[in-house]
């Protein structure tokens, strides 16, 4: 693992305001290799927005510069956009949050997938169908066939993000950006959808970025987390190492979380003020 | 006499029968959770006490009086409800200040300025947040929000759906101190629809499992304790659960 997937050096995201242009992303550097990396933050931390920039889907006028953005070696930034579209979803995708505004509501599940894999291969109409079939069964649903005539408001959440995720990986990416990929989900089927990313990405060896406010949730599934706040990142550790996380932000975000075994009367809130920054 | 009494109810969303044959009490005072998946028919059983769901048989009285299938003027004085997303519940167009004074208006009551002040310090917004738009609101702020419109008219009890699912959970932390300060306050009853069992823990006294439109399990919060659940069903749940607490 010599060369890593991706290389990221001083990004910075930025937005025009009418007191001038704020910096959401503030100066973020790191590797990635074929592992997992959980981004870990609140709302408005810039962690999605690292993911976005990433694939440059920042929109204008926000705007990204970044000393170094490259992807299995090539410089991102200085792509054209056509090659770009090519670079997503063939080798870069990104699951977004909620099946239920990702899917196209008046085409079949399917087509969607089919239409994922055309965008990037040629291949004949029985070629496409196998592959579909082959891929819905890969997410683990029963009756491919049925299910790939259905359209997304007839199938529930927890198997709209698995379509989802059917979609992203069919045409085979090396690397994968998950934001959020289960906060709309039950918990009982959270787990299930996160066991199931899980497997794929090590089955193809891809590179994980899981991006997500919930902590305890990203250090089951990655190897290595940041977390950030306020556009930058606070700590960075491997994820065995959370519990010993040593910067007060990670720690309000640890205590926060209500507990099974719950016994405190009040929950310890973030005091900001804390640390530099906001 | 009981907050919330709920006999034999049955709930149908037109030919679909999607709850069946609830029956429990709350008491007054008390704070009780309605846990299982989505689909098991937990919102629509607050829906149904709300007169959103106004398909249903059975019978539903809250603090003694029952309620009918039509909507009911003095019903929304004493039980209100809060939304899961403040994103959608808020009117876009309209003021903090008009989104509160609204329920006064309706109900004909005086004294609005000062309500809707005292309401917005008692949900720990500033009053700067007064004349704003909900776009210019957090999420957390939002559900405040949310929560002060329900407090507006001095209800007794609060059916509250997944109130911080849609929230950061240091964000969830501070609307779960807010809503257990305020029910001790105000001496709330809170029936709570949650698919997270930790939150339970710490909101609730009891709860009542449901699945697939029944319920299979009332057990008092102790029981995330111990996972003293009698039904596999809320032992799966609990086992489902139990891996994303962190202790």
């Amino acid at each position: 693992m010599s060369a890593p997937l991706l290389s990221v050096e001083d990004l910075r995201v930025s937005f025009p305001t009418p007191t001038g242009r704020v910096e959401v992303v503030k100066g973020l550097s790191f590797d990635l290799g074929r592992e997992r990396l959980g981004i870990v933050g609140e709302s408005g931390s810039g962690k999605s927005m690292t993911g976005r920039a990433i694939l440059r889907l920042v929109r204008a006028p926000g705007r990204v510069a970044a000393k170094r953005m490259e992807f299995e070696g090539t410089e991102i930034q200085s792509l054209p956009e056509r090659r770009m579209r090519d670079l997503r979803g063939a080798r870069i995708s990104m699951i977004m949050q909620d099946p239920k505004f990702s899917l196209n509501p008046v085409m079949t599940v399917g087509r969607q997938i089919a239409e994922a894999l055309q965008a990037h291969e040629r291949l004949g109409r029985r070629a496409t169908r196998e592959r579909v079939l082959e891929m819905l069964e890969a997410v683990r649903i029963n009756d491919p066939e049925r299910v790939a005539s259905m359209y997304p408001h007839e199938i529930s959440g927890g198997m709209g993000q698995r379509v989802m995720i059917a979609m992203m990986l069919i045409p085979r990416p090396s690397l994968l950006i998950a934001d959020e990929p289960t906060s709309a989900l039950d918990v009982s089927v959270q787990a299930q959808v996160l066991d199931l990313i899980d497997e794929l990405v090590r089955d193809h060896g891809m590179g994980l970025i899981l991006i997500s406010h919930d902590l305890n949730l990203v250090s089951r599934y990655c190897d290595r987390i940041m977390v950030m706040n306020a556009g930058r990142v606070v700590e960075s550790c491997a994820a065995s190492e959370l519990h010993r996380a040593q910067h007060p932000y990670t720690q309000g975000l640890l205590a926060a979380v209500p507990r099974m075994h719950e016994t405190r009367p009040t929950l310890p809130v973030l005091d900001r003020s804390q640390w530099s920054g906001t | 006499m009981s907050a919330i009494s709920l006999q034999d109810l049955d709930i149908s969303y037109g030919t679909a029968k999607v709850v069946e044959g609830v029956s429990f009490d709350v008491a007054e005072g008390e704070s009780f959770a309605l846990v299982g998946e989505s689909g098991s028919g937990k919102s629509t059983v607050l829906k149904a006490i709300a007169g959103l769901a106004p398909d249903w048989t059975g019978g539903i009285s809250v603090l003694g009086q029952p309620r009918g299938h039509r909507p009911d003027r003095g019903f929304a004085r004493r039980c209100q409800m809060v939304f899961q997303d403040p994103y959608g519940s808020l009117h876009p167009r309209k003021t903090v200040d008009t989104v509160l004074s609204e329920p006064l208006q309706v109900h004909g009551l005086g004294n609005r300025d000062a309500r809707v002040e005292e309401m917005l310090g008692a949900v720990g917004l500033d009053r700067r947040f007064r004349f704003r738009y909900p776009h210019q609101l957090s999420g957390g702020q939002r559900q405040r929000v949310a929560i002060a419109r329900a407090l507006m008219l001095e209800p007794k009890v609060m059916l509250l759906d997944e109130p911080t699912s849609a929230l950061d959970v240091s964000v969830q932390a501070e609307i779960l101190n807010l809503l257990k300060r305020l029910r001790a306050e105000q001496g709330l009853t809170y029936l709570m629809v949650t698919h997270n069992l930790p939150v339970v823990g710490f909101m609730c006294d009891r709860m009542a499992v449901m699945n697939r439109g029944r319920v299979v399990e009332i057990a008092p919060a102790a029981a995330l304790h111990d996972g003293s659940f009698s039904d596999p069903y809320s032992r799966a749940l609990y086992a489902a659960s139990g891996g994303t607490a962190h202790d």
